[in-house]
């Protein structure tokens, strides 16, 4: 017995005028975003081109960046490297005193915490949130920085068998440890929020599972809320770091640039490149304008790759799921 | 047959599982004991300071509350204690340096606050006078300045874009997530340089209230499309299928059911973007120019905002120009505050958390 | 869809005399004809969600080594009164307690008690299978003893292992692939899985939340004949919304029921006693399908 089945309809409509320009409008408005992306990418590229190709490779390993202008000629031997270096620094340290406190009081704060200290420490954290970076870069300067000093000296003298705590000499104040510290200060809403999403999203069946076999809240944790959370809270790490790598101002203020890769942490000398375009600005001649310009653009693909990384982190574990 | 009911009295509930106070005694009791000995461990070793009290007390009252545990509980028990005990140190040092940065702008900024601030500008005083002479009004109008233009670039490019990609979901949805997402990550110091190279460099335009808020809304419209797309998403479809039904088009749809009923979360995006730029100061150094009087023209000429009043105290360096820093920043913060509790106020009603 | 052939249980309209035939074909099991230690005894238990009273004076003694079910319509509080048996209730931040729970005599309330002892002694299977997918097949049976920081040398967790898969008859299915991932399995596999998980711990009691609810016919005949199985060296006691599966499995059946207000124990008897001759009028509205 024949049973075929009928042909399936084409149904369409024929979109309203309105419709179609209404479509048109909203499309084209969020293709906008992408044409400033590119086009960020596109004008910073177009006018440190010229330096790129004097430059070459160099324009990344070169520590220093000397530029002399002489009537209208142009020579310099310059690059980010050092400067490069110092962003990556500060950025790791921020990073390393950042993810255990973030990830400790997004547990604390899930699992631990009664309920008015939960709402009290989010309110704190969306503080945190809310202070504009100059702030941080003020308060760093003068109320972190006097008491960071007094730490890099004890690290420095019970630790400083440890090569990064050496110092060629005692100069502590604006290093990268204390432009680390106010980094740290700065990612820790993020990295603590993602961290806090992620975790409360732990299924609440496996955790009843693990209870009923007799764990106790931290074995509980261990074995099914950081396991859930590790990708989530990588890619909060990941997003902090993005913005530590770009921070200007807050860093600026107490980090003391200085042209040489310096791997002593707690000595006051040190890079970033961010600080460094807005340090050269003033004075840069043209030549020097399309440098700090191909500095940017490289700043531009570091923080583009890092946040592209820390999407496809955290976009992985929202389809891991369960 | 009707069966007789037992009448029992229901008793009180109770949790037997929490602690009592009377339980909790000896662990407050340890903690006290904590407290005080590293107190006297500190008076009588170099160890010195906040930091040396710090040092000797954490590690002090963790093993003694673990200690308490083990002896009268179990060993699980207490090694959630010993765990505890790390993450009460970390969310107080999550704690302390908000609360430091807190009251310093208070105490600090608090001296300089002063009616005549707001009415003067740096126009005919200098950075090294004291701060009764002189003011910020310039950077005040400036900051307004830029937070009016930048509300009107963004907020339709924001809120548009959130439309395309929860209404509309076109083909290019999941790539254009992926760029708002990108743009949020931009440093603002590479804002500002992109208008200083695509528009002053290239055009006749030059550095103004206007560059600046280009340069500002490049970072204020991720943060506008993300918040505005959650509250559009939380839309119940029946809402938007009501309005199909009466035999609306898409474009009615949305524009007379959905964003009426996704209003005041739209607000809230546009208030959260506006709190997120308001103190930005890297892409004002290279489009705004800085001026010391009050320029009441957005579109020509060189402005200031509250940050670059606040940037140049600082680097001044001398006591009074510092002075005026902190006012200033005093000034921003409550400014910020106000924005986000307003965001708080004004937003829907679901906790973020 | 079931791919082995075995007897399903055809849908006819249930009539306390088929249930009856079922109930009695299993034969009636006696209480204290298995070796253990004393059973579990709820005495007058009370159960709120903040203000409201979810569960009524309850009062259940269950013998060692007997299965019993727990039936009534939904949302009648028989998942909340199981909870209250191995103090998972209490995690609900609303929760309150009121009543005694005495396993061995003592109740598992009193604040001497380690409440994680108590979860290894009286273990629970859920809903819906849960294996932690962290974890390889073998890793998830012996999870147990990491979680309760138990003390077994390995070379008795390999026995361990063996014992318990058998016991959840699943041995043979995944005797080669110990390492396989532990979200590998069918939905059948994966509760079996986490019935040997609770095994590990050796627990005196097991409860058993809807363990087939979210199974095929088939899988949940597998789960019942482990469920005979275990009977005999311990004390079962499953909460089902299948009558049928209630006079398959169980000795002893209590009925439970909220009429708007919180839920009651209206009856518990032998299992047959319940589905032939229920004394409560409502026991048999419900077992004849009237109401539920």
């Amino acid at each position: 017995m024949s049973d075929t089945l009928p042909v399936q309809r084409k149904i369409t409509t024929k979109p309203r005028p309105s419709d179609v320009a209404f479509r048109g409008i909203v499309t084209s408005f969020g293709f906008i975003n992408l044409a400033i992306l590119t086009l960020i990418g596109a004008f910073l590229l177009f006018r440190g081109i010229e330096v790129f190709k004097v430059e070459g490779l160099s324009f990344f390993t070169d520590q220093k960046w000397e530029v002399t202008e002489e009537s209208g000629i142009t020579s310099g031997n310059i690059g980010i490297g050092a400067m490069l270096i110092g962003t990556l620094i500060a950025a790791l340290i921020a990073l390393v005193v950042a993810l255990p406190v973030s990830v400790l009081t997004a547990l604390m704060l899930n699992f631990y915490a009664p309920i008015w200290i939960r709402t009290f420490f989010i309110t704190v954290i969306d503080l945190m949130a809310a202070f504009p970076s100059i702030l941080f870069g003020l308060w760093g300067f003068f109320v972190l920085m006097p008491s960071a000093e007094y730490w890099a000296m004890l690290l420095n003298r019970y630790f400083g068998w440890f090569p990064l705590f050496q110092v060629d000499q005692p100069f502590f104040t604006r290093s990268p440890f204390i432009a680390g510290l106010v980094l740290a200060i700065m990612i820790i809403p993020i990295v603590t929020s993602v961290s806090r999403e992620v975790f409360s999203q732990a299924p609440l069946d496996r955790i009843q599972a693990a209870y009923s076999l007799g764990a106790n809240k931290w074995s509980m944790i261990k074995s099914v809320v950081l396991p859930f959370g590790a990708n989530g809270v990588v890619g909060g790490a990941m997003l902090g770091l993005g913005r530590a790598f770009g921070e200007t101002v807050a860093v600026y203020t107490v980090l003391n640039l200085v042209y040489a890769i310096n791997w002593q942490i707690l000595f006051g000398a040190g890079g970033n490149v961010a600080s460094h375009i807005v340090t050269r600005w003033g004075e840069a001649g043209e030549y020097e304008v399309k440098a700090l310009l191909a500095a940017g653009f490289v700043l531009f693909v570091l923080t583009l790759a890092v946040n592209f990384l820390a999407d496809r982190i955290v976009r992985s574990t929202v389809k891991k799921g369960r | 047959m009707t069966l007789i009911q037992n009448q029992i009295e229901i008793p009180t509930p109770s949790k037997p599982w929490v602690k009592t106070p009377l339980q909790r005694v000896p662990s407050i009791a340890v903690g006290i004991a904590a407290l005080a000995l590293a107190g006297a461990i500190v008076e009588a070793t170099p160890l010195k300071g906040k930091l040396g009290f710090f040092l000797v007390f954490v590690p002090l009252i963790t093993v003694l509350q673990y200690l308490l545990a083990r002896i009268r509980a179990t060993r699980k028990a207490a090694q959630d204690i010993f765990v505890a005990s790390f993450m009460w140190t970390a969310s107080f040092l999550v704690f302390l340096p908000t609360a430091s940065i807190l009251a310093t702008t208070v105490t600090k900024g608090l001296e300089g606050l002063r009616l005549s601030i707001f009415t003067n500008t740096m126009a005919a005083a200098s950075y090294t006078d004291p701060i009764e002479m002189g003011g910020l009004l310039h950077a005040l109008v400036g900051t307004i300045y830029l937070i009016l233009l930048s509300v009107i670039i963004s907020v339709p490019l924001g809120i548009l874009t959130a439309l395309y990609l929860t209404e509309i979901k076109g083909p290019g949805s999941a790539f254009i997530q992926f760029i708002v997402q990108a743009m949020s990550g931009v440093p603002s110091v590479i804002a500002g340089l992109f208008v200083f190279s695509a528009v002053i460099l290239a055009t006749p335009l030059e550095a103004s209230s206007l560059m600046g808020a280009f340069a500002l809304a490049i970072l204020m419209v991720p943060t506008v499309t993300r918040t505005s797309q959650e509250v559009l998403v939380l839309i119940p479809n029946d809402l938007r299928e009501a309005g199909l039904a009466l035999g609306a088009t898409q474009w009615k749809t949305v524009a007379l059911v959905v964003v009426p009923a996704a209003k005041s979360g739209l607000i809230t995006a546009i208030i959260l973007g506006v709190a997120r730029i308001a103190g930005e100061t890297a892409p004002l150094l290279f489009v705004l120019g800085g001026t010391d009087a009050l320029n009441s023209n957005p579109f020509s000429g060189f402005n200031s905002g509250l940050p670059l009043y606040i940037w140049k105290g600082f680097l001044i360096g001398l006591p009074e120009s510092v002075q005026r820093a902190w006012t200033g920043i005093l000034v921003l913060l409550i400014l910020v505050l106000i924005l986000f509790t307003a965001a708080r106020v004004f937003g829907p009603k679901k906790g973020r958390f | 869809m079931n791919n082995e052939g075995e007897e399903m249980e055809t849908r006819e309209k249930t009539t306390p005399s088929s249930l009856a035939n079922v109930a009695n074909a299993r034969g009636q099991k006696k209480p204290g004809t298995a070796p253990l230690g004393s059973g579990l005894e709820a005495r007058g238990v009370h159960a709120w969600f903040g203000k409201h009273l979810a569960l009524k004076n309850v009062s259940l003694d269950f013998s060692s080594g007997t299965v019993t079910a727990l039936i009534g319509p939904s949302g009648c509080g028989k998942s909340t009164f199981i909870r209250t048996l191995n103090r998972m209730h209490e995690f609900i931040p609303s929760a309150a307690f009121a009543g005694e729970v005495l396993l061995d005599n003592k109740d598992i309330y009193d604040s001497s008690v380690d409440v994680t002892k108590i979860r290894l002694q009286i273990g629970m299977v859920f809903q819906k299978p849960n294996p932690f997918p962290s974890m390889t097949i073998g890793e998830n049976v012996l999870s147990g003893i990491k979680l309760a920081q138990l003390n077994i040398p390995k070379s008795e967790q390999d026995d361990l292992l063996e014992d318990c898969l058998i016991r959840a008859g699943l041995w043979n299915e995944v005797k080669d692939r110990l390492d396989a991932h532990g979200g590998s399995l069918s939905g059948g596999q994966q509760q079996r899985l986490c019935i040997a998980r609770s095994l590990a711990v050796k627990p005196k009691i097991l409860l058993m939340d809807e363990p087939c609810s979210a199974l095929d016919p088939g899988s949940t005949l597998r789960i019942e004949e482990t469920i005979s199985q275990l009977s005999s060296s311990m004390t079962i006691i499953i909460v089902t919304h299948n009558m049928q599966q209630a006079a398959r499995v169980s000795d002893y059946t209590a009925f439970f029921l909220s009429d708007g207000g919180p839920g009651e124990l209206v009856e518990v008897g032998p299992t047959s006693q319940i589905f032939t001759k229920p004394r409560d009028q409502r026991t048999e509205n419900y077992v004849s399908g009237r109401f539920g």
